[in-house]
């Protein structure tokens, strides 16, 4: 009983301690104009399903909702968010040439429909992520038209 | 009595300290983005000024030959092999010079360049399925790229039209037979050429 005791105080305490490191918070006051909301015209739908399931981890904004500010959450997000940048950015995507704009699409359709993008580590807390099969289809068709236009 | 006490005290330093550590960082997150966007430019350029026109040729044969080989590494259904080959594609790649070229072609071998590299390098770390929807990418950026630089060696155009849900999926050999990177063992013989490249 008294091992249990001092194993759950370090465990408070060690929590306790954790929360004094410092996390990159990924979030910037204005949305650049080459933000892919700016560059195209997205039907509402879309709008919403890309900015709840996509944007937190895949633009230079993250909402953040009180437990993704607390220790070992924050460090968790922040490597997401840094490996999701580093593939796809929709802040930036104006930057992009056509050609990566199309293989970009090209893996967002793929990741989507194949079920493996929103990532399940991330859905199982984030649960309005969750994309319905009605908004996938919409994203699907409208990325794949975007996908043509270029 | 005591202990209920004790929590709630251990409870609120808690709350406190993680509201103290949320204020931090958040001015220092831009000016690092800054910085990494100044040292991969500062990477790029050294890529683009070292090579001259000279030893450019072989770097485009080195180029094809990487990717020919990845591609025989996928057709095997060598997921590890075609790992490492990715990786030493995306760095054949990198030393790509495009300048001289005329503005155009420079514009879009700069682009094919950007996005190959981006390929092959997921190729480097990837399950076979996405190695190969990466280079259903790559084999366009490839093909692409001799289109303009051209090429010594004589390659083939194959093409199959039952991958990726019979959208199809194009790639370069040097043999005329096809040997499919997109299905490997299951479908090896599944394609057709479209055309010679020489």
């Amino acid at each position: 009983m008294k091992l249990v005791k001092i194993i759950s105080w370090i465990t408070l305490i060690s929590f306790a301690v954790i929360q004094f490191f410092p996390v990159d918070y990924n979030q910037s006051k204005t949305i650049p104009q080459t933000d892919f909301m700016i560059v195209n015209k997205v039907p509402a739908t879309v709008y919403k399903t890309l900015q709840v399931s996509c944007y937190d981890c895949h633009s230079n904004n993250t909402f953040y909702p009180w437990y993704n500010k607390l220790q070992p959450v924050a460090w968790y997000l922040e490597k997401h968010i840094n490996d999701g940048k580093k593939d796809l950015n929709f802040s930036f995507w104006g930057d992009y040439s056509d050609r990566r704009k199309k293989s970009k699409i090209n893996s967002i359709i793929n990741q989507i429909e194949s079920g493996e993008m929103p990532i399940y580590s991330y859905t199982v807390i984030h649960r309005n992520a969750i994309i319905s099969k009605s908004d996938k289809e919409a994203v699907i068709k409208y990325m794949t038209s975007l996908k043509d236009s270029l | 009595m005591r202990k209920v006490r004790l929590t709630a005290i251990m409870a609120m330093v808690l709350i406190s300290l993680s509201s103290m550590s949320c204020k931090d960082t958040k001015k220092e997150n831009n000016k690092d983005n800054h910085l990494h966007s100044e040292i991969n430019q500062g990477k790029m350029d050294i890529s683009n000024s070292a090579m001259n026109s000279n030893t450019q040729n072989s770097v485009e044969q080195k180029v094809l030959t990487n990717y020919i080989a990845l591609k025989d590494a996928l057709a095997n259904d060598d997921n590890a092999n075609a790992k490492e080959l990715g990786i030493i594609l995306a760095q054949s790649l990198k030393s790509f010079d495009s300048s001289g070229f005329s503005s155009n072609e420079k514009l879009e071998l700069n682009d094919i360049i950007e996005n190959a590299t981006e390929q092959a390098e997921h190729i480097g770390y990837s399950d076979i399925a996405h190695q190969r929807e990466h280079f259903k990418i790559l084999s366009k950026d490839i093909i692409d790229m001799v289109a303009i630089t051209g090429t010594k060696m004589k390659v083939y155009e194959h093409y199959c039209p039952m991958y990726d849900n019979k959208n199809g999926g194009a790639w370069l050999s040097m043999n005329e037979e096809i040997r499919n990177p997109y299905f490997g063992n299951k479908m090896l013989k599944c394609g057709e050429v479209k055309r010679e490249i020489n």
